[in-house]
């Protein structure tokens, strides 16, 4: 059978979201497994460790238990708004993953079979994506008819606003060095040398790149900006009324936004699929080389997990005038600053 | 293709903007909006403009229609009621903005010769993208409105927090 260039174009693309869908939603099992087991040993327990060798299987148990849970819908909510906020927040957790790529070029039949789609403002769509996930939560609070969840999608959701500027703002810098807004591109402008060009190290993107991860960490919700959750305040926060599937949405979305976090960190200060040692380490044929990458930028996002991990059991929550005092007064203008001083020391550089 | 994705993305955003009229809850109308929104910025990208289509989602969909959603939810604002509007609605609304869209229609039906035509596949993915151009554009050709409209933003800006200190002395 002949196909042409555009059958082989839309066949190799379905495969490539149906793997992509299949191991995002798989890593944000494993990453559920890896927090509490994290978390157990740093809190000097096992953490879980029945189900299956190590407790490997526990993922697969939880789903069970979520999928066969009765699904509850309190009265008095507003249903169809009740109904589309888990499905927003897990449909933009999950689309945004597909501009990352995660391996280096490698073109089969004219498709690049390590990422989804190259596009050429990339960078936007995953923020533009990430601000439209605001409404699942907002949504959630809203229509669940519960003070305790809209309390909880009110914090969410006013915590999303003020840091998107913060982490919109501290990626600048980086979009300025590499003078581009393609992933593709920004990735490729920190691989000539390995780890010396990566943009943390040799691009001195370090003040954007914790700026940029203070504000990742109250995008997603996560420990110490875990307010809109916060058991002690607020019961569950914007979820509360939900349970079996639904919840579990809202639980996939955390984490695959989690993923979706540390995919951007890895791209824009940590060379993206590229390896630490540049090409000293390149050897084997293009499948070789594709694995390689792959590797280093699996290993990138694991070692990013872990952080956030770690981060929520040594941190304690914030108080939320802290949050929002920090992330105004604090880490707003700083990331001016570090716009200022990288266009300037770049004018500078242009001109000598 | 194109038209493929202009016909179902067209008629999604004028059904999003019938609903928005139509909803009588507030967050139902805005929502609509989003999603009116989020079908001009598909349009957008399906011309070649991804900056701009990028820029229509963060800006409009992702933050202006975040905060409506937000200070409806905050205020708890209850269904509207309907009334049969008022009768200068109707002699001067429908027959104005009738007026208008012909005027529309026959403006862009006689100058699309003139207007040009751009297709999705003329951008191939890694060429150079339209944010140059965008930017060359305005801090050239059009430096002195892009610079005022920052200024009135900054007044704006000024004035929130102006009103927002007032509330605290009281």
């Amino acid at each position: 059978m002949h196909l042409t260039d555009f059958q082989i174009f839309l066949l190799l693309s379905l495969l490539k979201v149906a793997v992509v869908l299949v191991i995002t939603l798989t890593a944000v099992a494993y990453t559920v497994l890896l927090e509490r087991k994290v978390i157990g040993r740093m809190q000097n327990r096992w953490g879980p460790s029945r189900v299956g060798p190590f407790g490997l299987l526990q993922p697969l148990a939880d789903g069970i238990k979520l999928f066969l849970k009765e699904d509850l819908t309190p009265m008095l909510v507003d249903r169809p708004l009740f109904l589309a906020a888990p499905v927003i927040a897990l449909t933009c957790a999950l689309v945004s993953v597909a501009v990352v790529p995660f391996g280096a070029v490698t073109i089969y039949k004219g498709v690049d079979l390590f990422e989804v789609a190259n596009v050429n403002v990339g960078l936007l769509v995953i923020l533009g994506i990430t601000s439209i996930g605001v409404y699942g939560i907002a949504l959630s609070g809203w229509s669940s008819n519960n003070k305790f969840a809209l309390l909880g999608s009110l914090r969410a959701t006013s915590q999303m606003i003020s840091y998107e500027l913060a982490l919109g703002l501290s990626l600048v810098g980086v979009v300025l060095r590499a003078g581009s807004l393609n992933l593709r591109t920004i990735v490729d402008s920190q691989s000539a040398h390995g780890m010396i060009s990566w943009n943390i190290f040799g691009g001195f993107q370090f003040v954007a790149f914790f700026i940029y991860l203070m504000s990742a960490y109250a995008e997603t919700n996560r420990s110490p900006f875990d307010l809109p959750e916060a058991e002690s305040e607020l019961v569950a926060g914007y979820h509360t009324e939900y349970s079996s599937m639904k919840f579990a949405m809202f639980f996939m979305a955390e984490y695959a936004n989690m993923i979706t976090v540390s995919c951007v960190a890895t791209l824009m200060f940590f060379g993206g699929a590229s390896s630490p040692f540049g090409h000293l380490t390149d050897f084997g044929g293009p499948i070789a080389m594709g694995l390689q990458s792959i590797f280093w930028f699996l290993f990138k996002i694991v070692a990013f997990l872990f952080l956030y991990i770690w981060v929520r059991s040594t941190l304690p929550r914030f108080r939320y005038d802290q949050l929002m005092g920090f992330g105004w007064k604090f880490l707003m203008p700083v990331a001016i600053v570090n716009i200022i001083v990288t266009s300037l020391a770049m004018a500078l550089h242009a001109k000598v | 293709m194109q038209l493929a994705l202009f016909i179902i993305f067209a008629a999604l955003a004028i059904a999003g903007a019938l609903n928005l009229l139509l909803q009588k809850h507030p967050i139902n109308s805005a929502l609509s909006l989003v999603v009116v929104m989020l079908s001009l910025a598909v349009l957008y990208w399906s011309l070649g403009a991804e900056f701009l289509a990028a820029a229509q989602v963060i800006v409009y969909s992702g933050a202006i229609m975040v905060l409506f959603v937000f200070v409806i939810m905050l205020l708890n604002a209850g269904e509207e009621e309907h009334t049969t509007g008022s009768r200068a609605a109707y002699f001067a609304g429908i027959p104005g903005s009738l007026a208008v869209f012909c005027l529309l229609s026959f403006v862009f039906l006689r100058e699309s010769k003139a207007l040009g035509n751009v297709h999705m596949s003329n951008a191939p993915a890694g060429a150079m993208s339209n944010i140059a151009q965008i930017s060359e554009v305005l801090f050239t050709k059009l430096l002195l409105p892009f610079e005022v409209t920052s200024i009135l933003i900054l007044v704006a800006i000024l004035g929130a927090v102006v009103l927002a200190r007032k509330e605290e002395h009281e």
